[in-house]
């Protein structure tokens, strides 16, 4: 019971207190304005290249986009602890972690599904691009897993965010390595052999490829196994995130540099 | 006038060397246009072959010139507060725009490091050659560049006073500058209301200066209008600084604590 009210209320309560980016003056401009000039961007870019359908853009960038809200917010949640000095803290109680952190990446997932589906819409509104209602049900499963992948990856950074003080500039980075290798703008097909086999093992990927398939028209069973893969890497780098935030835990408490920012 | 002059060319040397140092203002505004040239490189290359390639990765390298300006020069005034020093800069005997502008001013010239990174990236990985064909304009057209950039963030970091989060405006307006200023689309292709829009901004002229310098175009022209510009953003920013300041003097809200 005690695990429950962490993982939920105490997941929500971080989540509120940490994340800048709910502020409206901040939310609004970041996560509900800016991905759509992402995808207008794209778009035109790929009309003046002859390259790919509107759709192409739409879909992949508005699924791209979800990375934003999970990187930042989950390196928030967590590492933004030791920017209030409270990491001590939380690290002192007796809490099991696992609810204490993965209780904050819940609202995380949401957030990131709010604001990749919300991007679809409006991005699609705008361009002219439309979806078969049959779509819309699938549609929304693979930007939920998309979220929860994106998630698994803000964990990592989380725990690197113990350690690195620029998280800000590492959460960019990630999502400019996504932006590349993920299959938003350039099909996987497009890209050297090496990208291509660094992309599978990224969050996004699948669900990139997933989602367009929906799109166009395909069943949820036709894309199952690509839902598979993309929850598979997500599971893997939630896992590893976590191991990553506990070994710095012991670091932290070994060197007496929990602090150190 | 040489006391404005001494103060504008110290106070831009400071802020240059602290920008470089700052992983934020430095080293990602290098490393993030980088990503989207490389995705522009690729769509380019699917749709028309290697040949496009030429005048993508210039305007993908001038693009990082605002990306460096975007961010910091709106939130120039929000960090001043953050610093405690806003105050201290407002009484001070000079005149606050000739402390606020080497701050722009600042920000555009560290997207010279972009521009560079920019064209190295193109030339070694993409293996894409410039060949400049009027080198003097070419410098110019970078020069005016930066010149209207800056000048366009001081007007932003001017107009952003008030708000605490000024950094999220600046964020939120860099992709519709990349698109409207045609960098890598170009305007005819943007629905016509766009297009008033983007003749009034300055890196619209500076990139085709910058453009037409480097293909063997007429550069002067635009090279011009986009230092004219600049002049327009600074007298702009000028008269509305001294009546936000004059403002916040009167009802006490500089520090918006």
């Amino acid at each position: 019971m005690k695990s429950l009210r962490i993982f939920f209320l105490g997941g929500l309560m971080s989540y509120r207190a940490l994340f800048s980016f709910m502020s409206p003056a901040v939310f609004i401009p970041t996560l509900i304005v800016t991905p759509i000039f992402q995808i207008l961007l794209f778009a035109y870019i790929g009309r003046a290249a002859n390259a790919r359908s509107d759709e192409f853009y739409v879909v992949g960038n508005a699924m791209q986009y979800a990375a934003v809200p999970c990187l930042f917010a989950m390196t928030q949640t967590i590492a933004g602890e030791r920017f209030q000095q409270t990491l001590g803290y939380i690290l002192v109680s007796p809490a099991g972690r696992l609810p204490l952190f993965l209780g904050r990446s819940l609202p995380v997932i949401l957030n990131g599904f709010f604001v990749a589906g919300f991007s679809l819409i409006v991005g699609g509104l705008l361009l002219g691009v439309t979806f078969p209602v049959s779509s819309l049900l699938p549609l929304a499963l693979v930007v939920l897993v998309a979220s929860l992948s994106c998630t698994g990856l803000g964990l990592i950074n989380a725990g690197l965010g113990l350690r690195i003080r620029e998280t800000s500039v590492l959460s960019n980075i990630l999502v400019g390595i996504l932006l590349i290798f993920c299959g938003a703008n350039v099909a996987i097909s497009s890209l050297p052999h090496w990208m291509a086999q660094i992309s599978s093992w990224l969050p996004l990927t699948h669900a990139i490829e997933a989602a367009r398939t929906v799109a166009d028209g395909s069943s949820l069973t036709s894309v199952q196994g690509l839902i598979g893969r993309e929850l598979g890497v997500g599971v893997l780098y939630a896992v590893a995130g976590l191991a990553i935030i506990r070994f710095f835990e012991t670091q932290s408490r070994r060197h007496a540099s929990l602090g150190i920012a | 006038m040489a006391a404005g002059l001494r103060l504008l060319g110290f106070a831009w040397l400071m802020h240059v060397k602290m920008m470089s140092r700052s992983a934020f203002d430095g080293l990602l505004a290098i490393l993030w246009p980088l990503f989207f040239a490389t995705v522009a490189f690729f769509m380019f290359r699917t749709g028309h072959g290697h040949s496009a390639l030429g005048p993508i990765g210039l305007a993908a390298a001038v693009m990082g010139i605002w990306t460096a300006t975007s961010v910091p020069a709106s939130s120039a005034l929000q960090r001043e507060r953050w610093f405690g020093t806003l105050e201290l800069l407002v009484v001070a005997p000079s005149n606050f725009a000739l402390i606020l502008l080497p701050i722009t001013i600042a920000a555009s010239t560290i997207g010279l490091y972009c521009v560079a990174g920019t064209l190295l990236w193109s030339r070694f990985l993409f293996g894409i050659h410039l060949t400049v064909v009027h080198p003097l304009f070419f410098a110019l057209g970078l020069f005016a560049s930066v010149v209207t950039i800056g000048s366009l963030g001081f007007l932003m970091a001017v107009s952003f006073v008030r708000s605490r989060r000024a950094w999220s405006i600046g964020a939120v307006l860099e992709y519709p500058i990349w698109l409207v200023c045609g960098f890598l689309v170009p305007v005819s292709l943007l629905p016509a209301w766009v297009r008033p829009i983007s003749w009034a901004l300055g890196p619209t002229w500076g990139m085709r200066a910058i453009r037409e310098a480097a293909y063997g175009g007429a550069p002067l022209v635009p090279l011009l209008v986009c230092l004219a510009l600049a002049g327009v953003y600074l007298a702009l920013g000028v008269v509305m600084l001294r009546f936000f300041l004059d403002a916040a003097r009167k009802h006490a809200t500089l520090s918006l604590a």
